[in-house]
């Protein structure tokens, strides 16, 4: 059975630099870091140290409060260093890649019950790809979710084409899907506009969605609050279809293979095509940072600044290369036309050239004011809330007045355009985080 | 030319640094500040707030203009000057200018000070009121007194709530409130809509023009031809009839609708909802004898085009939710009416209207969100 998603509001960012559906190469890196700070809500423990020899699929560190939760290296080599920030900080562990790729064998066995699944996910580190909502947390393996959601898709801004990055890897996402059905029911949407050239509508054993929609329709948080909003007191959890398909591989193989096909996008790539490399590659690895760019490892909207000398998260599947726009235009503001400037709003005449794609920085195109426009929030927002009450909500700190409002629907990514639509240059996504954090802490 | 106003002098530490809201303000107006994204999102919409407001003063210019030149038209007519097009636009600019300045430089140091005093950069908020206030006073407002209402609107409505996007009430309407209720005499009657201070002119208080507005009140309405007093429905509908500045064009007003509503910057649903509340009281005031108007009479007479159209979709002031925004502008329209028809002390309730509205809003988004989360919590439990 499947069912009907059709998303109205929503905004497409007219971006240049698409990748191209072509693998112009593959990375092996000699240094692969793992990073705990991939996952929200992670106190890490170190189980490694510098010297010790490593397999793919061998553990290097672990959550604190549940040790059963282990955190496995890619790739198989010696820890290269242990890097540390503030107040001695777990940052990353580096691992330096031998070549043989020499992996854990697991055993290629389909699990049969919920204790076999979550086992399965637990020991070979794949447990970090499962996601808790509310708040967007590291699961927790002594709950049963209400259900397990995963978008086949993503609508972000130059996001890696899932049906060119997974279509060969079709067993695997359904072994990684029957595995994950045994802990709960598996809700799986396919992008209703590619219906017939995806792959994924072959997907069994799940509760199929078809979904349709500007961005941030590909979003499973924006999905799950039309198919069941989250209530207080419940929790489900979400999987990228990418980590569905490693954790289907484990399955099929018995082996850890973290390798992806990663989109290098945006306006400041030189080829925008997709590479193959590991989680925890370094970014200069991958590309040739030159000039004043930004590296994002990510979308645009939600990506984090990696920088230079980042290495790719573990959830990444793209990295976006951007302008910093410290330049500074006479008379912005006042200019009829800005042909380099895109805006939703009607004020400007991006409405003219529906079809052209934007060579965008990274300026803020303003100074941070007062709330005054607030419609623009609701017309990127396809949930049944009021943005703007629950970003005040969350500004005032107001427990009982963010759940009314629903809190427990939302990441900070499902509100990631109001960032970029809001004249008045609110950090919004930064305000949803801070209100989640405060509800983690009052509600533990 | 920026640049030089920027050295270490006005950056923190240096020894003008309580300057430094206003520098950044001229610098910002000159320039798009070179601030790059930190957090969230990396690349963000060209749109800031001084795009925002900058649209709203540009849908205003041609109420503007017009009624630049009925001012000089309405005084051309009262003294049987027989001026011509430009001399009679010409004189209305003059008229109008003083106003402007004063407006704008009294607003505006209020404004640079408290975001001085708050350390924050100072908002565009006041392009628009400044502009505004012009416009919806008699022309011949002394200039003292227009000064005393800018500064205490702009302080004690807007500044001590927190500057633009804080405050509760319409900053150019109480300005305009509170001439009306402290100079009276200078707000109403038949004797201060058209410009007569002027050489040459005679500054004779027994000549007087009525709006439209306080004709009709006194019944004198031609059922036949349709005209009121000396003015035909098409005369109201150009604007061609004494008012406020900006008021009296309903092709003006139109004119500023079509780019507010293009834009996005307004609300057409408070537009329109107030158009259909004033419409609808109207026709039960027609129906219970209140008046012998049409309804439609009501849209083009006084401030209540320009009211609805300029003011009540202040996005600041107005109703924030969507379904809010009908209920709120309905109100505004049928509120200014009923003022209108049944309030024998106030011919004009437009203002009034607006300014209660304004009150209400809050609690009109509080009722739609009350029922919106309470059908959410319904759903939750039928799920």
């Amino acid at each position: 059975m499947s069912n009907n998603l059709d998303l109205k509001k929503g905004l497409n960012i007219p971006l240049k630099g698409e990748a191209a559906r072509e693998v112009i190469k593959t990375v092996s890196a000699g240094i692969v870091a793992v990073k705990p700070t991939d996952f929200n809500g992670l106190v890490p423990r170190l189980l490694v140290k510098e010297g010790d020899s490593v397999l793919a699929g061998s553990p290097v560190m672990a959550d604190k409060m549940r040790p059963e939760i282990l955190f496995t290296s890619p790739v198989s080599g010696t820890v290269a260093q242990i890097v540390r920030g503030e107040k001695r900080k777990l940052l990353a562990v580096l691992v330096k890649a031998d070549g043989k790729q020499e992996c854990v064998d697991f055993g290629a066995k389909a699990p049969t019950t919920a204790a076999e699944t979550k086992d399965l996910l637990l020991k070979t580190g794949l447990w970090g790809s499962l996601i808790q909502r509310p708040y967007g947390i590291l699961a927790n393996p002594d709950i049963t979710p209400k259900a397990i959601f995963i978008s086949s898709f993503s609508t972000a801004p130059l996001a890696a084409d899932t049906d060119f990055t997974l279509g060969d890897s079709l067993l695997d996402i359904q072994a990684g899907v029957n595995a994950l059905g045994k802990i709960a029911p598996v809700h799986f949407s396919v992008r209703k506009e590619s219906y017939s050239s995806t792959p994924f509508h072959k997907v069994e054993n799940v509760v199929s969605h078809l979904v349709s929609g500007k961005h941030p329709a590909g979003n499973v948080g924006v999905q799950i609050s039309h198919i069941a909003p989250i209530q207080k007191g419940e929790t489900v959890w979400t999987v990228s279809p990418l980590l569905v398909a490693a954790i289907g591989h484990i399955v099929n193989s018995g082996k850890l293979d973290l390798t992806r096909k990663v989109a290098v996008t945006g306006p400041a790539a030189e080829k925008p095509a997709y590479v193959y490399a590991l989680p925890g590659t370094p970014v200069k690895e991958i590309v040739d940072v030159k000039g004043d760019v930004r590296v994002i490892g990510g979308n645009v909207l939600t990506g984090e600044n990696l920088g230079a000398d980042g290495y790719l998260g573990f959830f990444d599947d793209q990295i976006t290369l951007l302008r910093e726009g410290h330049e500074r235009e006479w008379f912005g503001w006042a200019k009829p036309f800005r042909p380099k400037v895109h805006s939703s709003s009607w004020c400007y005449f991006s409405w003219l050239t529906p079809g052209k794609q934007y060579d965008l920085d990274t300026n803020l195109h303003g100074g941070p004011r007062a709330f005054v426009e607030t419609k623009c929030f609701e017309d990127v927002t396809p949930m049944d809330i009021f943005p703007i009450y629950l970003i005040k909500a969350c500004l005032a700190g107001d427990i009982e007045k963010m759940e009314k409002f629903g809190i427990y629907e939302v990441l900070p990514e499902d509100l990631a355009l109001c960032d970029y639509v809001d004249p008045s240059k609110n950090e919004i996504q930064a305000i949803i985080r801070k209100g989640i954090d405060l509800m983690i802490k009052e509600m533990a | 030319m920026a640049d030089e106003k920027k050295p270490g002098l006005f950056e923190k530490g240096g020894k003008l640094y309580w300057l430094h809201s206003t520098i950044d303000a001229f610098d910002t107006f000159l320039r798009v500040p070179g601030t790059v994204t930190a957090k969230g999102a990396h690349v963000r919409d060209g749109i800031d707030l001084k795009r925002v407001m900058i649209m709203v003063v540009i849908a205003l210019v041609p109420a503007a203009l017009f009624g630049m030149y009925n001012v000089g038209l309405q005084t051309s007519t009262l003294y049987g000057l027989d001026w011509g097009f430009w001399r009679m636009f010409f004189y209305g600019l003059l008229r109008m200018l003083p106003l402007f300045v004063v407006s704008y430089v009294v607003g505006l140091a209020i404004e640079f000070a408290s975001s001085q005093i708050r350390g924050e950069e100072v908002n565009e908020g006041y392009l628009v009121t400044g502009f505004l206030i012009p416009l919806i006073v008699p022309v011949d407002v002394p200039l003292w007194m227009l000064a005393l209402a800018v500064a205490f609107s702009v302080i004690f409505v807007k500044e001590v709530f927190g500057g633009t996007g804080m405050n509760i009430w319409n900053p150019a309407l109480v300005a305009r409130a509170f001439l009306f209720f402290s100079y009276p005499s200078s707000m109403s009657g038949s004797s201060v809509w058209v410009s007569k201070t002027w050489a040459g002119i005679p500054d004779v208080d027994a000549i007087s023009a009525a709006t439209p507005l306080a004709i009709a009140h006194e019944g004198a309405f031609d059922a036949a031809t349709g005209a009121v007093g000396q003015y035909s429905f098409m005369d109201m509908f150009w604007g061609f009839i004494p008012g406020s500045t900006g008021e009296t064009s309903v092709v003006a007003i139109l004119i500023g609708a079509l780019i507010l509503v293009w834009t996005g910057v307004a609300s057409w649903k408070i537009m329109c909802s107030s158009i259909v509340g004033g419409l609808l009281v109207g026709w039960l005031g027609q129906l219970a004898g209140a008046t012998v108007l049409p309804c439609y009479y009501q849209l083009v007479m006084g401030g209540f085009l320009f009211g609805s159209v300029f003011m009540a979709t202040d996005p600041v002031t107005a109703a924030q939710t969507e379904t809010g925004k009908w209920i709120y502008g309905f109100l505004v329209g049928a509120l200014a009416v009923i003022v209108r028809l049944w309030n024998p002390g106030y011919m004009e309730g437009m203002m009034l209207a607006i300014l209660f509205m304004n009150t209400m809003a809050p609690l009109i988004d509080h009722c739609v969100v009350s029922v919106h989360t309470s059908r959410r919590a319904k759903k939750a439990l039928n799920a």
